[in-house]
């Protein structure tokens, strides 16, 4: 059972969480969803723990049930065996310690130093031939073995600068003995994750924007979240997240079909958060009986009611199509402790919710619909909120953003506005070698954040919320 | 009964839970303008737009403008994190909204976490750590310096932290963390001139694959942290992060007149107000009105490195 598994500080967390038991489960379970890094970030894939789920490494198709019970962060090598290749848990990497060699051999004298000028690119360094590989792979060799033979008989090998030599090892390390790292799906590496392999899917989400909407629309415990979530359910699952188990998500939409949200099932989140996520057309939260706004249809590529259209492609089925492991769209329930009925997020908001949440106002608004028309969104979702409540938009797109914050100043429905664009680097620290990644991703997108204020200039009780 | 990090539902912001007694309000009085305030019976603020009564503010909701005796407003707001670390008086230099918010999230920190944190300095992070762990998470955070740890712990108490944040003076970097700690912790961070000292004591208290943050201001710490870092801990990253805001102005341009209108000196363009329109309104339409935005001209060039790692799982 699951419960045998739990180490000592999981169960310390699980008590302190006050019956949140399932914060920061530390070991993969059956049917969890996970996030596969294969050789250092070289290759991503999102999978989930079912029986019959496998992963292709190179030519070797290898079963995902070795890595259930393993905590996340455990590191695989594919192994050959009798039954054929299986991922088996191993040491963590050594790389580390062989930076740090280097740069105690820069310390040696002149003598030592040497350079590239007198190789010559003629593939004629290697003396080993891919058949004489496969022969000692069938004889059982294993991946370091394979690597290790490979540099004896590599006739340039010596020749090469201390960096050099690092870099041809950890390059035939990663073609012979591939390491996958088992990773547990959070807010950063599934954001990560989608911005470098498919960022059209989540509108180009970078982690940092993504971080900062949480933090402007102050996201917490006991939020009401409003979220017009375009992003297929990333930013959902975020504010869910952060949320916890208390407060509510409403995910909202225009026209009938809700908009999928998929993502958020990657998140591992627990049947008491998933609860907590609901959907909701504004037309229920609408406090004017009529149908919704005209302008907010605008976008051709929104649903009209009644459209042969369907909604937003499935990015479950996506994944299917590029091969990676698929996420089964049907949840079979494996994600949750035995016994328990897992809770699918984003039902329909019951209606003593709805009345709540105009009763109260919303204490969040996050807008993510990079092709929406944002003006009219706005004007319809910030009248949700509470007074003092905080919202952010992210969006593509300069123009529509100021002419926006500039309708709001005027009309005197928020404060305290800012349009931003996050800026973030990645740099390279190692000894002698620290610089700025070479490759760096130039738009994380724009934010417009404010406070919404209440516009009446007379005094005295709480009002009624007005339309 | 303090709002800043609910930690039940009654303490949310919402329409009908007006300002009383001994709240911290937020006073706006313009975009680079606000303090916090605590409304008590019979006080009352001044400021440049006039004496403003307390006693007018409560039973109001949150988000109201309210009026002084010469006519001039303010806009009184719920405390949040975001806020406090714009209006907490600085006893050393603070962390602000895009290295929070970044720091948060790559800490993976959700609800119920345990985080240590040195030091705590003016509680601008701790603040928002707080929020991220709340309502059954804590955070333990650290500061070898007596007095500014006794300023943190009153700010905490006066926004109703207590029960999420333990404040204690410690030394990190030559103490390390408590022992009680080791093996329960979810998240360390670390803003410390030598990090490097307080690392080995953070492996000891971060659970396997949790997450440990180092901020420093000069590459030569990043450079000597990550060094330490290597022998026990994986996926070691080293980030800036860094926000360019922009500001928007109207601009009208009428067909016939040769002059534009639109004043390039003047008042910060945001707070401009609609009488900056042509005369005759008439010509005012959609056709011939648009809005700008341009980058602000100054901004923050650097406020430190961020690096993160994650504690090696062993294969035992």
């Amino acid at each position: 059972m699951e419960e045998e598994k739990l180490t000592r500080s999981e169960e310390t967390s699980a008590a302190k969480a006050n019956g949140l038991s399932e914060v920061n489960r530390a070991v993969a379970w059956d049917g969890c969803s996970v996030l596969l890094d294969i050789n250092d970030g070289d290759r991503l894939v999102f999978s989930r723990l079912s029986p019959s789920a496998s992963i292709k490494i190179g030519n070797k198709k290898c079963s995902l049930r070795p890595l259930v019970g393993c905590p996340f962060g455990s590191l695989f090598t594919v192994e050959t065996g009798p039954s054929g290749p299986h991922l088996s848990r191993s040491a963590p990497s050594s790389t580390g310690n062989c930076v740090e060699e280097i740069s105690k051999d820069e310390g040696q004298s002149v003598n030592e130093i040497r350079d590239n000028r007198s190789l010559i690119d003629n593939n004629t360094a290697q003396s080993l031939s891919s058949e004489d590989i496969e022969a000692m792979r069938s004889e059982g060799a294993t991946g370091d073995e394979i690597v290790k033979a490979l540099i004896a008989n590599s006739s340039t090998f010596e020749k090469k600068t201390a960096f050099s030599q690092e870099k041809y090892k950890l390059k035939k390390q990663k073609k012979y003995a591939p390491k996958v790292l088992l990773r547990r799906p959070s807010m950063r590496s599934i954001c990560e994750t989608y911005f470098k392999k498919h960022p059209q899917r989540t509108g180009f989400m970078r982690v940092d924007t993504l971080s900062m909407l949480l933090s402007m629309a102050n996201v917490g415990p006991y939020s009401d979240a409003l979220v017009l979530d375009k992003l297929g359910g990333l930013v959902v699952g975020s504010v869910a997240e952060r949320v916890g188990g208390t407060g509510y998500i409403c995910s909202t939409y225009f026209g009938t079909v809700p908009y999928q949200i998929d993502i958020v099932r990657m998140f591992n989140l627990s049947s008491d958060v998933c609860a907590r996520i609901l959907q909701a057309p504004f037309s229920d939260l609408s406090p004017l009986q009529n149908a919704p706004s005209e302008c907010a249809m605008s976008d051709p590529s929104d649903v009209r009611p009644g459209s042969p259209e369907t909604a937003q492609p499935d990015p479950s089925n996506e994944l299917l199509q590029d091969g990676d492991s698929l996420l089964d769209s049907r949840d079979n329930g494996d994600d949750t402790l035995a016994g328990q009925k897992p809770v699918k997020p984003g039902r329909k908001a019951p209606p003593e919710i709805v009345k709540s949440w105009k009763d109260n106002g919303f204490t969040s608004l996050i807008i993510a619909a990079p092709e929406m028309d944002v003006e009219s969104l706005i004007m319809d979702l910030l009248p949700l909120l509470a007074y003092s409540a905080p919202f952010a938009i992210y969006h593509q797109y300069l123009q529509p953003l100021a002419t926006c914050m500039h309708k709001l100043q005027a009309s005197k429905m928020a404060i305290g506005m800012q349009i931003s664009e996050p800026w973030l680097r990645e740099y390279q620290v190692l000894p002698s070698r620290t610089h700025p990644h070479m490759q760096m991703n130039a738009f994380g997108g724009y934010i417009l954040s404010g406070i919404r204020i209440s516009n009446s200039n007379t005094g005295g009780v709480i009002e009624d919320k007005a339309a | 009964m303090t709002m800043m990090v609910p930690v039940d539902d009654a303490q949310k912001l919402s329409l009908k839970r007006p300002i009383a007694d001994g709240d911290t309000v937020i006073v706006y009085e313009r975009h680079d303008s606000m303090r916090a305030v605590t409304v008590s019976p019979g006080s009352d603020l001044q400021n440049r737009f006039g004496v403003f009564q307390h006693s007018d503010w409560v039973g109001k909701p949150f988000g109201s403008k309210v009026f002084s005796s010469k006519g001039g407003f303010v806009f009184l707001l719920a405390p949040t994190p975001q806020l406090w670390t714009l209006v907490l008086s600085h006893r050393t230099q603070i962390l602000y909204l895009p290295d929070i918010s970044f720091v948060v999230s790559c800490l993976e920190i959700v609800p119920g976490c345990v985080v240590l944190e040195s030091g705590t300095g003016s509680g601008s992070l701790s603040t928002s750590l707080a929020r991220a762990v709340a309502p059954s998470g804590h955070l333990f955070t650290f500061d070898f310096h007596e007095q500014r740890a006794s300023s943190a712990r009153a700010d905490f108490e006066r926004n109703g932290l207590t029960s999420l944040i333990t404040v204690t003076v410690r030394d990190i970097q030559g103490e390390g963390f408590p022992k009680e700690h080791e093996g329960s912790v979810d998240a360390v961070f670390l803003d410390l001139p030598q990090p490097w000292l307080a690392i080995p004591s953070a492996s000891r208290c971060l659970k396997p694959d949790a997450v440990l943050c180092s901020f420093s201001p000069c590459i030569e710490q990043v450079q000597r942290t990550c060094e330490t870092l290597r022998s026990s801990f994986t996926d070691i990253r080293t980030f800036e992060v860094l926000v360019r805001s922009y500001e928007i102005k109207e601009h009208c341009f009428a067909k016939s007149v040769s002059e534009e209108d639109g004043s390039p000196v003047g008042p910060p363009p945001q707070k401009r107000k609609q009488s900056t329109l042509p005369a005759n309104k008439s010509e005012k339409t959609e056709s011939n009105f648009s809005v700008m935005a341009k980058p602000c001209n100054t901004a923050r060039g650097h406020t430190g490195y961020l690096t993160f790692a994650r504690l090696t799982v062993l294969s035992n």
